[in-house]
């Protein structure tokens, strides 16, 4: 006879794995990727006849084999880190902001919107994109506060009303690119500002001083591939958010009570915690940081709006956020995992002229192994002799 | 006069047509979240139920000199059905069984739904040795086929039997499903399991085994909706356009607006399809003011989810342990 029982867990603040040891419960997540890798092994062998090992050797190449690869990798990871570690402060309260895809969208339009309209202007550049930060944290902000305030004050549903929310913002993008497009009836914006760079998040050190610099020393060398890269500040800031929001959540006075909201609201209330105020304020945080990932995403990387601004990246945040079980460092292993899956993937599909989105298979098979361990790790399975009775 | 009549005519089949893979996908999921489980996988499943249809009646297609019309049917339903009751399974497991999170469970699928399908849809032809564009004629036709009174050219004609079978189906489904869960004895346990599963469990109802039923059953009905915008929608081929994942989230919303009630579906799914496709409609639109058109729907929706939460009305409320995993020795 099988027999199921929860491991229990009281530790509230810190956010870790509920019940096991940690070290257990993170070799149980270990085994889960490596049987998923192993699975998708398999699929990939079954429908191309590729040597599997090979396949992950090409997958390898395709992100880490030249440090342009490992810089777009290093984009697409700071990307969807910074729009998971704003999901954190929301989902830690267990309210279900299922649209990060949304706030990420109205935080690139605002950024797209600031670089056309002052991009003519005399603003001097680091001016500009703070305005443009600004602007697109404040439109995150209101597509996250619109549902927060509804679900405060009337216990509106949050996951179905934030759902809904990506798609009027995903309408809201459409609506905008003809009138920004360029050149006229091509139907996408193109780069903006695309001669004189405005509103651009620059390297810091520009090619012309490196170029300045001794070939030979290792310095340059260093120089070029950390601050001479332009997606070395994205990569900056949102490592900054990223400490920054684990302090916030597990050290200050406001993570404190996002728990207790989480845990439970009648608690919360008992403790003379105001709860409309904390989830307002949660999911105004929430979203503004996902709005700044629009900003990252347009001003840091794309320099466009498209629809694909946002790439599907704000659900697989919810993933991610909800399997680092809210700790932000946790997060950025996750989120390197699935971003060097998703390149490595199409890297095999150029490679051995498949499509794109086995991307798209190998990420879901792993993160269903990812969700199934997680039982392993909340519940304790006994197997007992008796048969018939028990349980 | 005469041409409003004939636009009018116009946007309410296409609006029907349009609708009826909406309703597909909201009945499905009605039918498990009733069960208390909030499946975010609907577009996958109905990505995974087209998909299967496609490559199911694709094969058969290919390796018949002469395929017949009614196996075609069969064999694409079956396939839709297997392939999306395979991706309910998985889901069900995950949540039910092992009490994954829902909403995270549901993207994935969605995730992984996309992926296969948009795979298969993309190399299968090459996988199958270069035969070009996917397309299975014989089997789309057979969806297509209508049933005319008489020559087809009437209003009345143009209005309700210019559709394929799979149109009636949906409405058929959706009043046997309101009978179901309103009328019998099995359905109200169903709703028991959603409102309750402690109480369902206490009174002897085998929880798991209905969320199971309800989950994988309402996958097979999520799945036609993929196979009928398949092979009846876009005549049997495969475009890598994330449409069906747009109508997938759609028939998410519509659950919403039809409160969980399969009959509101209908109507619901065809005034969803009317707004969607209005902008056609209406002169001196341009491409921008187009897509405000096409928010409507959601908008809408969001409309219907505020006035629900604020009327407090008991029979329009959402099942009390949406998302909530049942594990019989919480609290």
């Amino acid at each position: 006879m099988i027999h199921i029982s929860k491991r229990v867990d009281f530790t509230l603040f810190k956010g870790r794995a509920a019940g096991l040891n940690r070290f257990v419960g993170w070799g149980v997540r270990l085994i889960a990727v490596l049987l998923s890798l192993v699975v998708s092994g398999l699929l990939i062998y079954a429908i191309t006849r590729l040597n599997p090992l090979k396949v992950y050797g090409v997958m390898a190449n395709g992100v880490f084999g030249t440090p342009r690869r490992t810089w777009a990798w290093l984009r697409d990871l700071a990307l969807l880190l910074c729009i998971s570690v704003g999901l954190a402060p929301a989902f830690k309260m267990r309210f279900w902001n299922i649209g990060a895809e949304g706030q990420v969208l109205v935080g690139g339009i605002a950024t797209a919107a600031c670089m056309i309209f002052l991009g003519s202007t005399s603003i001097p550049s680091v001016l500009l994109l703070v305005i443009m930060a600004c602007a697109a944290m404040a439109a995150g902000a209101v597509w996250g506060v619109v549902p927060a305030v509804f679900k405060a004050k009337w216990n509106t549903n949050e996951t179905l009303f934030t759902l809904m929310m990506n798609y009027i913002a995903i309408q809201l993008t459409l609506f905008f690119i003809p009138k920004w497009e360029h050149p006229k009836g091509s139907n996408t914006v193109g780069l903006i500002n695309a001669v004189t760079n405005r509103g651009w998040i620059t390297p810091i050190v520009s090619a012309d001083a490196i170029s300045k610099m001794d070939p030979n020393a290792w310095t340059t060398a260093l120089v070029k591939n950390t601050v001479g890269q332009s997606y070395f500040i994205n990569l900056l800031i949102v490592l900054v958010i990223t400490v920054c929001m684990y302090f916030y959540l597990c050290r200050s006075k406001h993570g404190y009570e996002i728990a207790v909201v989480g845990q439970s609201e009648n608690t919360a209330r008992y403790a003379a915690m105001n709860v409309k105020k904390v989830i307002i304020r949660s999911m105004t945080l929430s979203g503004a940081i996902c709005g700044l990932g629009g900003f990252l995403a347009v001003a840091g990387a794309d320099h466009t709006i498209s629809t694909a601004t946002a790439g599907g990246r704000g659900f697989v945040a919810i993933i991610v956020a909800w399997l680092a079980k809210f700790n932000t460092f946790v997060m950025v292993l996750i989120s390197a995992m699935l971003v060097f899956l998703e390149k490595g993937a199409v890297a095999i599909a150029s490679e051995f002229s498949l499509s794109n989105d086995v991307s798209n298979i190998i990420t879901g098979i792993i993160l269903f192994f990812i969700l199934g361990s997680e039982f392993f790790i909340n519940y304790e399975i006994k197997f007992s002799k008796r048969s018939g009775k028990g349980a | 006069m005469n041409q409003f009549v004939t636009q009018a005519i116009t946007l309410i089949t296409t609006a029907i047509s349009y609708g009826t893979v909406i309703m597909y996908g909201s009945l499905g999921e009605i039918l498990t979240e009733k069960s208390g489980h909030l499946n975010l996988g609907v577009p996958g499943i109905m990505y995974l139920g087209g998909i299967g249809g496609l490559v199911g009646s694709f094969i058969y297609e290919m390796n018949t000199a002469n395929p017949i019309p009614a196996v075609c049917l069969i064999i694409a339903l079956l396939s839709a059905i297997i392939c999306s009751v395979l991706g309910g399974l998985i889901y069900s497991f995950l949540t039910i069984t092992l009490r994954a999170n829902q909403n995270v469970t549901g993207l994935t699928l969605t995730i992984l739904g996309s992926g296969v399908a948009n795979f298969f849809g993309g190399s299968l032809s090459k996988l199958a040795g270069g035969v070009g564009q996917i397309s299975v004629a014989v089997t789309s036709s057979a969806f297509r086929a209508t049933q005319h009174l008489t020559d087809g050219l009437g209003a009345v004609d143009r209005l309700l039997f210019n559709y394929g079978f799979m149109v009636y189906l949906a409405i058929v489904i959706a009043v046997l499903m309101s009978f179901f869960m309103n009328r019998t004895s099995k359905g109200l346990n169903l709703r028991a399991v959603g409102e309750n599963p402690a109480t369902a469990d206490a009174a002897g109802i085998n929880v798991t085994r209905y969320k199971y039923l309800a989950t994988c059953t309402g996958a097979a009905i999520s799945g036609l909706g993929g196979l009928y915008y398949v092979m009846d929608y876009i005549n049997g081929t495969w475009a890598n356009d994330g449409n069906i994942e747009a109508l997938g989230w759609l028939a998410v919303a519509l659950v919403i607006f039809a409160t969980w009630k399969p009959l509101r579906a209908i109507w619901g799914a065809f005034l969803f399809g009317a707004l969607y496709w209005l902008y056609n409609y209406i002169p001196g639109l341009t491409r921008s003011s187009q897509q405000i058109f096409k928010m409507l729907p959601y908008v809408v929706t969001i409309i219907v989810l505020i006035t629900v939460s604020l009327r407090h009305k008991k029979e329009d409320q959402p099942p009390s342990s949406l998302g909530l995993s049942y594990f019989r020795e919480d609290r």
